[in-house]
């Protein structure tokens, strides 16, 4: 397996405020990494650096073995989608909230049409083209975001807390989806997750950011069996208090 | 009394039916001068609204007050000051704007300009601030992310228009002074309400006002409306 984004000493500042430091992380084409941590331990700001939306103060950013750049940053955007806490939508309807992403990618009318339709069934929302996005309840929300990314077959999916919030179906639905898209399509997820049993569930690897840093990285199992931090240790036993 | 109120109506309704000459061309200049007033009035304004809903920068907040403030700003005063500007002795006399329709339009502009700042910074700043990175994360260069915001705020873009034309052709003052009430040239329908009531020819006055509330009020349940879908 090769690398798809790595990141080396990356430190986001906003203004004053570290919101990561120095933090160096290697994640594979095809791997799930949940990103665990308590809150403020830097994980959304992790995400939105991975996808571009954020630069960082300083590092370096390796897209599939190309340094991220600011003549480069829109080219490899366009290579990866994220996924927000909070749901967010255009104030339109199903079918044009997913083709907003075909559209800039130069897709057909009919593709689009064929693309949206197969989304849609892959996350159980068949027949919602004409429904207003921002009508939808909370699960279903979700499940159109994660259509929405996934109608775009990028190589990334950055989720941030996917489920938060959500009733056990939906979050067993949603967390099915995750799994599908990643074995069906190789695409390589990487979420943050307050969710320990969702991190275990889902993850091929593991990554535990405290106060801003990367503890520990590792696979999965090894991690919530035998984690080598005692930071790590108190977080995955729950005693840590933050 | 009452029954003068009546026959007025009954006449006014028929000046307005029978489709006359006079109320024909006033009612024509005078949502013309207030629509070229209040495209002028967006074309300047939308720049500077969107700067105000999208930058940050400093003295930012003392500009939307000063906008705020200029909302309720009274026609006669600006209408004053544009003469005392626009006359021949003034500094922009050079012009020869004064009692023309240009003069109006110039004016009505201005007089709008800080409503329709206002509502297109407000309509701005009203869109999730997270749909800026959802475009950026589906793919979109920054100025189609910008695009995308603007899309979401067309509602208060319409909004803005709406409320700026209102207000142009509802006023009086600017109308009054700047365009001098010259028959077949300025004369707008604010100005000869105002003529025809003081001159005791309440027929054609009552008919243009009706004419004025009709439009006033279709554009006011337009606002409505839209204030409703963007709920």
């Amino acid at each position: 397996m090769s690398c798809l984004i790595e990141l080396k000493d990356v430190t986001k500042r906003y203004g004053e405020i570290v919101a990561l430091n120095k933090v160096s992380l290697k994640v594979m084409k095809g791997e799930i990494l949940a990103i665990i941590g308590p809150n403020g331990s830097g994980k959304t700001t992790m995400l939105r650096i991975m996808a571009g939306i954020d630069k960082p103060a300083s590092g370096e950013i390796y897209f599939d073995g190309v340094r991220i750049n600011d003549r480069n940053m829109e080219k490899v955007r366009s290579r990866s989608t994220m996924i927000f806490q909070r749901t967010v939508f255009f104030n339109t309807n199903v079918y044009k909230n997913l083709a907003y992403g075909l559209k800039l990618r130069g897709y057909s009318k009919k593709e689009i049409k064929e693309k949206v339709r197969e989304a849609l069934g892959i996350v159980k929302l068949e027949g919602y083209e004409s429904r207003l996005a921002r009508r939808l309840s909370g699960g279903e929300q979700q499940r159109l975001s994660l259509a929405r990314a996934l109608i775009l077959d990028t190589e990334l999916i950055l989720l941030d807390e996917p489920t938060a919030n959500l009733d056990p179906y939906n979050v067993a639905m949603i967390e099915e989806i995750i799994s599908k898209i990643n074995r069906n399509f190789n695409t390589t997820i990487i979420m943050a997750t307050h969710n320990m049993f969702q991190a275990k569930r889902l993850g091929k690897k593991v990554v535990f950011l405290f106060d801003r840093e990367v503890v520990e990285v590792g696979k999965a199992d090894k991690i919530f069996e035998d984690p080598q931090d005692k930071r790590t240790k108190s977080f995955i036993k729950g005693e840590m208090i933050y | 009394m009452v029954s003068e109120i009546v026959e007025g109506l009954i006449e006014a309704l028929r000046l307005i039916f029978s489709g006359d000459p006079t109320v024909v061309e006033i009612t024509t200049r005078s949502i013309l001068i207030s629509g070229t007033a209040t495209f002028l009035s967006a074309l300047w304004g939308t720049p500077i609204g969107m700067i105000l809903g999208l930058k940050k920068f400093r003295g930012k907040i003392v500009l939307k007050s000063l906008f705020n403030a200029l909302l309720g700003i009274p026609t006669v005063a600006l209408g004053l000051i544009l003469y005392l500007f626009f006359s021949r002795s003034g500094p922009l006399g050079f012009l020869q704007i004064l009692y023309t329709p240009f003069g109006i339009i110039i004016g009505q502009a201005i007089l709008i300009t800080p409503i329709t700042v206002s509502f297109i910074t407000s309509a701005i700043e009203s869109v999730d601030p997270e749909i800026r990175d959802l475009a950026r994360t589906l793919g979109a260069s920054e100025t189609r992310a910008f695009t995308a915001v603007l899309g979401e705020s067309s509602s208060g873009f319409l909004l803005a228009i709406i409320a700026s034309f209102n207000r142009a052709i509802a006023e009086l003052g600017i109308a009054l002074m700047i365009g001098g009430n010259i028959r077949g040239i300025t004369r707008v329908l604010t100005t000869t309400i105002a003529l025809e009531t003081t001159r005791g020819e309440v027929v054609l006055a009552i008919a243009l006002a009706i004419i004025l509330l009709t439009i006033v009020s279709i554009v006011s349940l337009s606002i409505n409306l839209i204030q409703r879908r963007r709920a």
